[in-house]
């Protein structure tokens, strides 16, 4: 998929953007929201409640290392909005222009686990690509609204009847 | 005759245009390219550190990867290797390995390739190491 996404995407590379691997003010902002913390030490449960959460969620999994606590799962949906396809019909008849509209989308996930003392967390960043109905790649984003990710561990909270700590 | 023989040319001609162009570099010789200095390569995307906890720091290199907004991909303790996704309008991806180096230190290399090029420009491997090393609370050394 990586491979798919990088040759689409190649055509506008001007060299990697000097923010690419720095730190900076959204980080720990993301950490705390893509983090909960789960009183428990069976890391190996929590982990496989997640690997049920992500095939509940329709994921099928790609990657598990239960050594480092890592689960990798990715899904393809489809991505119509019905507002670009409006938007592209207006364009069609008022300027009898093809404007392509978003048509498809592979969602990825990652979810590691880390012991810390008494307790284990839990770690899950989301992240897709959308193509268009032309076939090209129209988005590379991370997904970083904050309901997505409350909504996942309302659900894991209740799969290992615990309570989900923020930090 | 001199029809034939034209044509006879003319396909000829392109046959060795072609030879020609194809000779010159295919878009397969890309699976051995290398840096032209190797060396120096090496030594911005390598640090070492004074530890001998592999899993811990194969744990923290997951952990400073995600802080970067990465997605993991694979990972694999028996090898030591790390490797993730950043998606943010490009495409981003890391390879992390960690080995022994002597008796008291590991050593992490991280290789980095941004849409379809190789990242051989220093600064961003040391931004990776600086998060590394923060993050581990260890020094990140230098290495030849």
């Amino acid at each position: 998929m990586v491979a798919i996404v990088v040759s689409g995407a190649a055509g506008c590379s001007s060299g990697i953007p000097k923010s690419a691997l720095e730190m900076n003010p959204q980080t720990v902002e993301n950490r705390q929201l893509q983090t909960r913390r789960f009183d428990t030490t069976a890391e190996g449960e929590v982990l496989s409640a997640c690997a049920a959460l992500l095939q509940d969620l329709g994921f099928g999994l790609d990657e598990s290392e239960t050594k480092l606590g890592l689960i990798a799962g990715s899904k393809d949906r489809d991505a119509t909005e019905a507002g670009q396809v409006i938007g592209s019909a207006l364009m069609g008849v008022l300027f009898g222009v093809y404007t392509p509209v978003d048509d498809h989308q592979k969602i990825r996930a990652s979810i590691v686990t880390r012991p810390v003392g008494p307790s284990v967390n839990v770690r899950v960043t989301f992240q897709r690509a959308v193509w268009n109905t032309q076939g090209q790649i129209s988005r590379l984003e991370m997904l970083d609204e904050p309901e997505m990710y409350e909504g996942f561990f309302d659900r894991l909270s209740k799969a290992v009847f615990l309570e989900a700590h923020e930090l | 005759m001199k029809h034939i023989r034209f044509r006879f040319i003319t396909g000829a001609s392109l046959l060795a245009a072609t030879v020609a162009i194809a000779g010159c570099q295919t878009s397969q010789h890309q699976l051995l390219a290398a840096s032209e200095s190797q060396v120096e390569l090496r030594s911005m995307q390598s640090r070492a550190f004074d530890t001998t906890d592999r899993e811990s720091m194969m744990r923290t290199i997951m952990a400073t990867l995600q802080d970067l907004g990465f997605v993991i991909d694979q990972a694999d303790e028996t090898l030591g290797s790390v490797t993730a996704t950043k998606l943010d309008r490009y495409a981003l991806r890391m390879t992390v390995t960690v080995r022994p180096r002597g008796q008291t230190q590991t050593l992490v290399r991280a290789n980095a390739q941004y849409q379809l090029q190789a990242v051989e420009d220093p600064e961003p491997y040391q931004q990776f190491f600086d998060a590394l090393s923060k993050a581990i609370f260890l020094t990140a050394h230098e290495v030849d």
